[in-house]
This record gives C-alpha cells, sequence and structure tokens, in this order.
C-alpha cells in the first residue's frame, strides 16, 4: 500500500462491521440501522413468502443452474471487460481503466440479471402475474422481457412525465406485451410509479409478485436483488485477475436505487485494499436544491419500505428529485449503500448533469461506446478521482487500476445528448401539411 | 391486553357506547386547515364516535384515489404536521375521542417520542399507523406507554395466525381489520372476508376489532356494525368534500352522509 493514500484508520463501525462476519453475506433485514419492512401488514405474508422460497432456491443446484442457462444463453453473460485506453487519458496519466460492460447485456442493461431471477422464483411460488415501476423504462423493458419469455401477466407503472420523456420504451414494453399504466398523481415520476405498484400489489398480492427494480424497498429486495447482481463483479474480479493478474484499485458505479453499485462492489466488499466509490446524481449541483444526491443532501427517513437516506423536507414529505437521468433520479437510496457509508467502506460523491454529459461525449469520441447518461455519471466521476489516484503507485511499481461499471447503453439517451448538445438542425422534421419546406 | 397501568382512551369509549361505533376519516388541511376543523366537528355533530384524523403524506400507499387527491391537495396547499396537533387541540374534548393516522415518516423526523408527547397534550387518543407493524414498532412501543396513548396497528386477510396473535398483543384501544385486500376506497360489496376476519383476529387475543377499507354504504355500515366493535368510513366522508361546489355544502353534505352512516351503525343487532 505504500505510495498510495490509504484507506484511513479503519473506523469503528468498520470494524465492528467486519467482525460480524463477511460483508458481501451481509443479511437483512437490517444493514446496521438500515432496512427494515416499513409496509402495510397486508404485503408482510407475501414478502415472509418471497424471503423463504428465495432461500430456499439458494440452495437448489436447479435453480442454480436454470439461472446460469439463461444468462449465458439469454442475456449473453459473461459480459465482457474492455479497458479503455483513450478515455484513460482523460482520468489521468499512467491511470488504466477497465469498463465492465453490462450495456452489451440482452435489454441494454444490468437490470436482465434481477429480473431473470426474480422471474424465475414467480414461476417457483406459482403467481403468474408480475408488476414493476419504471422510471427511464430500463427495469420496465427488462421485467417485460422476462415475463415474455417464462409467459407471465406482466403490468409495469411509470410516472406519466416519464412515459412521455420515453416514449420509445414504453413502445418497446407493448410491443413485448406488457401493460403499460401511465401514474397520473404526486410528481408523476418514478417515486410515484412505485407507490402506485405498492398499491396494485397490496390488492392482488396472491396472484402478483412486485418485481422490484433495485436494490431498496422492504426486505428481502435489498439483499435479494444485490445476490442476483453479485455476479457483475464476480465476473470482473476474474476477468482482472487473468487479464492484469491483480484487482482494481478502486471501483466506481452510479447509483440510483443502488443495484448496478452493489452488484459490481459486492466481490469487492472483503478486500480492503480495494476503495468503493459510488457517485449519485448532483443534478444542478446541491446548492440549487435540483439534485438526487441523499449522501450530501438527505437525511434518515423512511421511504417505500426501506429506512435509508432521503430527501426530505423539514416535516418528512419526501423532496422531488432532479437528474439528466432518469435512473438516478429518486430521493432515497438502498439501505445496504446507506450501511456502506455509514461504516465507512464505500464513499459517495455527487456528479452534476454538466459533469456526466461531458464524460458520456467523451466516451462516445474516444472509444466508440455510447453509454446510458446513468453510466456516465461513474465515467464523470472516474475523470473526478484521477488525480487522486495518479498518485497510487503500488509496492510493485503498477500503475493504478480503476474498474468502472457501465450500467448500460445510451440508446435510450440519444434524444437526451441530441437535445443537449444541439446535436440536431432546430426544424429537422418535414411536417405533412407543410412538406415543401424543405 | 398491554402494558399494565395504560389506559385506553378509545377502548374506554367502545366499552361505554356498548354498542359498535362509527369511526369517521378526514385528512387535515382539506380544503383548507381551518375547513378540515370545522369538518370534524360536523362529523361529530352528525354521529361520528371516534374520528381517524389523517396527517397528509406526499407518499400515501394504502390510499386510494379520492384520498390520495385530498391530501394532496392539503400538501399542495401548504399543509404541515403542527397543523395536525393544532387540528387535534381543536377537535378534542367534543364527545370524541382523536386517532391520528399517519405514515411512519412524518412521526419518525418529528421524533416519536417527541410525536407521543406532543399528541398526548394536545389531546389526542392515539395512532393508527398503515406502514408501521409491531416488528418495527418498539420505538412506538414505547413512546406511546410513556404518554398514554394508544397504537392501532393493522391486520389483513392475507395475515397468518401468528400474526393476527402479536399484532393484537401489540395494539392498544383496537385493531384494524382491513376488510379486504387493497387500498382505501369505495366498494359495491364487502366480501365474507371481512366477518372471518374479525373472528380470527378475536381468536387471536384482541380485545376489541374495527373494520375498515371499502366501507362506505348505511347498508354495509349496518352489516359490519353486527359482528365488529367499529365501523371505519373514510373515502365516502372525503368525497362530500372533494365533490362539493363550497365549503358551506360540502360540511351539509358530509353531515348527511355521517347522520345515514350513523343510523346504519346504531340498526345493528
Amino acid at each position: 500500500m505504500s505510495g498510495r493514500p490509504s484507506v484511513g484508520p479503519l473506523s469503528d463501525k468498520l470494524l465492528e462491521a467486519v467482525a460480524g462476519g463477511p460483508l458481501s453475506t451481509h443479511a437483512g433485514p437490517y444493514f446496521g440501522e438500515f432496512g427494515g419492512r416499513f409496509v402495510p401488514e397486508a404485503l408482510i405474508a407475501a414478502l415472509d413468502e418471497l424471503d423463504t422460497e428465495y432461500h430456499k432456491a439458494l440452495t437448489d443446484p436447479a435453480f442454480g443452474r436454470e439461472l446460469a442457462r439463461l444468462h449465458r444463453t439469454y442475456t449473453g453473460r459473461p459480459s465482457p471487460l474492455t479497458e479503455v485506453p483513450r478515455f484513460a487519458r482523460h482520468v489521468a496519466d499512467g491511470v488504466r481503466v477497465f469498463l465492465k460492460r453490462e450495456d452489451l447485456n440482452h435489454t441494454g442493461s444490468h437490470k436482465i440479471n434481477n429480473v431473470l431471477g426474480q422471474a424465475l422464483l414467480v414461476k417457483r411460488m406459482g403467481k403468474t402475474r408480475v408488476i414493476a415501476e419504471t422510471g427511464a423504462g430500463q427495469h420496465g423493458v427488462a421485467t417485460a422481457t422476462a415475463a415474455a419469455l417464462l409467459d407471465l401477466e406482466c403490468t409495469v407503472y411509470m410516472g406519466e412525465e416519464d412515459t412521455r420523456r420515453q416514449a420509445l420504451n414504453v413502445a418497446r414494453m407493448r410491443l413485448l406485451g406488457a401493460e403499460v399504466i401511465p401514474v397520473t398523481i404526486g410528481t408523476r415520476t418514478l417515486k410515484d410509479a412505485i407507490n402506485e405498484a405498492l398499491r396494485d400489489w397490496v390488492a392482488n398480492v396472491e396472484t402478483t409478485h412486485y418485481l422490484l427494480g433495485t436494490v431498496t424497498g422492504p426486505h428481502p429486495f435489498p439483499e435479494m436483488v444485490r445476490d442476483f447482481h453479485k455476479i457483475i463483479g464476480e465476473e470482473a474480479k476474474a476477468q482482472l485477475l487473468e487479464e492484469i493478474g491483480r484487482l482494481p484499485d478502486a471501483v466506481a458505479a452510479c447509483v440510483g436505487g443502488g443495484s448496478n453499485a452493489m452488484g459490481i462492489f459486492n466481490a469487492f466488499l472483503d478486500d480492503p485494499d480495494v476503495r468503493l466509490f459510488g457517485f449519485e446524481a448532483g443534478g444542478e449541483g446541491i446548492a440549487s436544491g435540483r439534485h438526487a444526491a441523499r449522501f450530501s443532501g438527505g437525511e434518515l427517513g423512511v421511504l417505500h419500505g426501506a429506512k435509508s437516506y432521503l430527501l426530505q423536507d423539514e416535516d418528512g414529505q419526501t423532496l422531488p428529485s432532479h437528474s439528466v437521468s432518469a435512473g438516478l433520479d429518486y430521493p432515497s437510496v438502498g439501505p445496504e449503500h446507506a450501511w456502506l457509508h455509514d461504516i465507512g467502506r464505500a464513499e459517495y460523491r455527487p456528479v452534476t448533469d454538466v459533469e456526466a454529459m461531458e464524460a458520456f461525449r467523451i466516451l462516445c469520441r474516444t472509444e466508440g461506446i455510447i453509454p446510458a447518461i446513468e453510466s456516465a455519471h461513474a465515467l464523470a466521476g472516474a475523470m473526478a478521482l484521477g488525480q487522486e489516484l495518479a498518485g497510487w503507485t503500488g509496492d510493485d511499481g503498477h500503475e493504478p487500476v480503476l474498474l468502472v461499471n457501465l450500467s448500460g447503453r445510451g440508446d435510450k439517451d440519444v434524444a437526451t445528448a441530441a437535445a443537449w448538445f444541439d446535436l440536431i438542425e432546430d426544424e429537422p422534421v418535414v411536417l405533412a401539411d407543410e412538406g415543401e419546406q424543405l | 391486553m398491554t402494558a399494565v397501568g395504560v389506559r385506553s382512551q378509545v377502548a374506554e369509549h367502545l366499552d361505554a357506547l356498548g354498542r359498535s361505533a362509527l369511526i369517521g376519516y378526514l385528512p387535515v388541511g382539506y380544503p383548507d386547515v381551518d375547513g378540515s376543523i370545522d369538518a370534524v366537528r360536523t362529523m361529530i355533530d352528525a354521529g361520528a364516535d371516534v374520528v381517524e384524523l389523517g396527517m397528509p403524506y406526499t407518499d400515501p400507499v394504502m390510499d386510494g384515489p379520492l384520498i390520495q387527491k385530498a391530501v394532496d391537495s392539503a400538501l399542495t396547499g401548504g399543509v404541515k404536521v403542527r397543523d395536525t396537533l393544532r387540528a387535534v387541540e381543536q377537535v378534542a374534548g367534543q364527545g370524541a375521542p382523536i386517532l391520528v393516522m399517519t405514515y411512519w415518516n412524518l412521526v419518525l423526523r418529528y421524533g416519536v417520542d417527541a410525536f407521543a408527547r406532543d399528541l398526548a397534550a394536545a389531546g389526542g387518543a392515539g395512532l393508527i399507523t398503515p406502514d408501521l407493524v409491531p416488528d418495527e414498532a418498539a420505538d412506538w412501543v414505547a413512546a406511546s406507554d410513556a404518554h398514554g396513548l394508544d397504537r392501532v396497528f393493522l391486520v389483513a386477510p392475507s395475515s397468518t395466525p401468528e400474526r393476527l396473535a402479536s399484532t393484537s398483543a401489540a395494539s392498544r384501544g383496537f385493531v384494524y381489520a382491513a376488510s379486504t385486500m387493497g387500498v382505501t376506497g369505495e366498494r359495491a360489496t364487502l366480501g365474507t372476508r371481512a366477518e372471518q376476519l374479525v373472528a380470527d383476529t378475536r381468536a387471536a387475543g384482541a380485545g376489541r376489532v374495527c373494520v375498515g377499507v371499502g366501507v362506505s354504504l348505511p347498508e354495509q355500515a349496518a352489516q359490519v356494525a353486527r359482528y365488529a366493535d367499529g365501523v371505519i368510513v373514510g373515502s365516502a366522508l372525503v368525497r362530500t368534500l372533494v365533490e362539493a361546489p363550497d365549503a358551506a355544502a360540502g360540511r351539509a353534505e358530509l353531515a348527511r352522509v355521517t347522520s345515514a352512516l350513523a343510523d346504519g351503525v346504531r340498526s345493528a343487532r
């Protein structure tokens, strides 16, 4: 570790947490003081059933085989690990950067890992219908995909604002046979879509599974969704060991609810020399109040079943979040992230819309990869880390190595990016009734 | 049935009635704070035996569209948690115990013990907590014991016998039985599950069980009152205010609907 700034004296909280066993297998319902089950009694029986069925499935080789088969033959796992030297020059001289390519999964993001796992559980529980929430549409598309594959009825709740912003993903879900219900109450975004999904679940819990898309919500969701995504970090670790024969110095991921970050962090939680960085949406800047930076601007609270950091007003009312990226636009964060922050195992920093879009542009130009704007927050975070990393030289004199989770691809974001960078002429479209204009 | 020596305002009131009670829900701040206080008084005068005063919250996952609409409007109007405590103060002591219905984050944010202290000081009887199950309620159990407040937890048709027993044991005042799987709202028919749930909850040890979710008509109220200690009505009352052309007309319609429901409850034998 010489030559590299150490993680610092291990906090008492971290030592206490580590004494409780490996961090990577920490079980719910609580992660420190975070997590729990703050939901209507009507849902408790279903959560218990899910918890039981999930743990049975974990020890059932047939379940593991089927999930592994789908990963291999349907999703396209393992996803590649790509070194990006031209991008790395924008991070810092002498730093090597590797991207874990979750963007190459079927449906375009890491979301499919969790969706397939839960969908197989639904079949085991004998339920016939799944519901899901979606913001940008990535989790909704993944859920609609798995529902088509496994012959499940599927309803996706999406804020009316988001159905307008992401009309193409609405069409994708409908093509896949899902019913998409625009939510017209509250802020009409992801938070309200989750409220509506929870209401549906309360009413239809006997036949319906709520296929929650991230590491938030009531126990066992944070633990279970993490476990379905931990394959990301496990693969990346093995790929790096094969490629360069050692672990990365730091891992970076974007954090909305936090599923892709938990997925890549998990395999490294018990490797104390690997520093973990989560980048949340700083929106227009913390001072503007228009952001989704729960670790910078949030305080302990309960939303959607879990106790965690929460953007809230002095009364405890949920505050609207803001981000250029719909997938990071959520006022709370998974309880395990809150715990990792609290014990000092992971660091969380905000990245503004402007910084994320600049990193988005740079990756496109240097590597020929169009990232999701969510993932661009991790890239921007990596660029900001650059100067710190450049000073890290290991005992063996090796260059610092940074692993970034490229959680999704940017096809869905082309319209946003085109507007942001002013790529399309003002009136490019030939309107039917004024066809002679051009 | 819980901590020895803590009296229950609501249980004593229900016992004194000697019949099933009409429990009416209204949210604070709709149409505005003073208007909601007037509406609660109207509801008590028209025959509500117990008041369930809703504290508006941005993410009410146990509430259907009608109540969502009213609380959304109340929040847009700027209603604060302190307004609920003021409203409790204004409507307590008029013959009907006041229970506050709240989602948990608002209490957590205020401070669980501080909220219990201030609610008790305002004359409130206790809390109904739709998203707090006893498993997560250690702080609230301690605070409600310390300040002599009732704690009404919910049971649902999906509750296991074990959970009916633990929830009954943790509750004070009554146990809130959700008649049907679903969120608040009016329903044409109530399933037979409500009556079974009440019987099962009593068998699991509950002293008093009141039924809510979906009760809206006087005939339904009469039917439920035959087997439950109380009939909880929300959306049907809120509707009178939401659909009224002005506040005075809203209160008149609220009085008429409350009175019809009260007659229904009283007709049950």
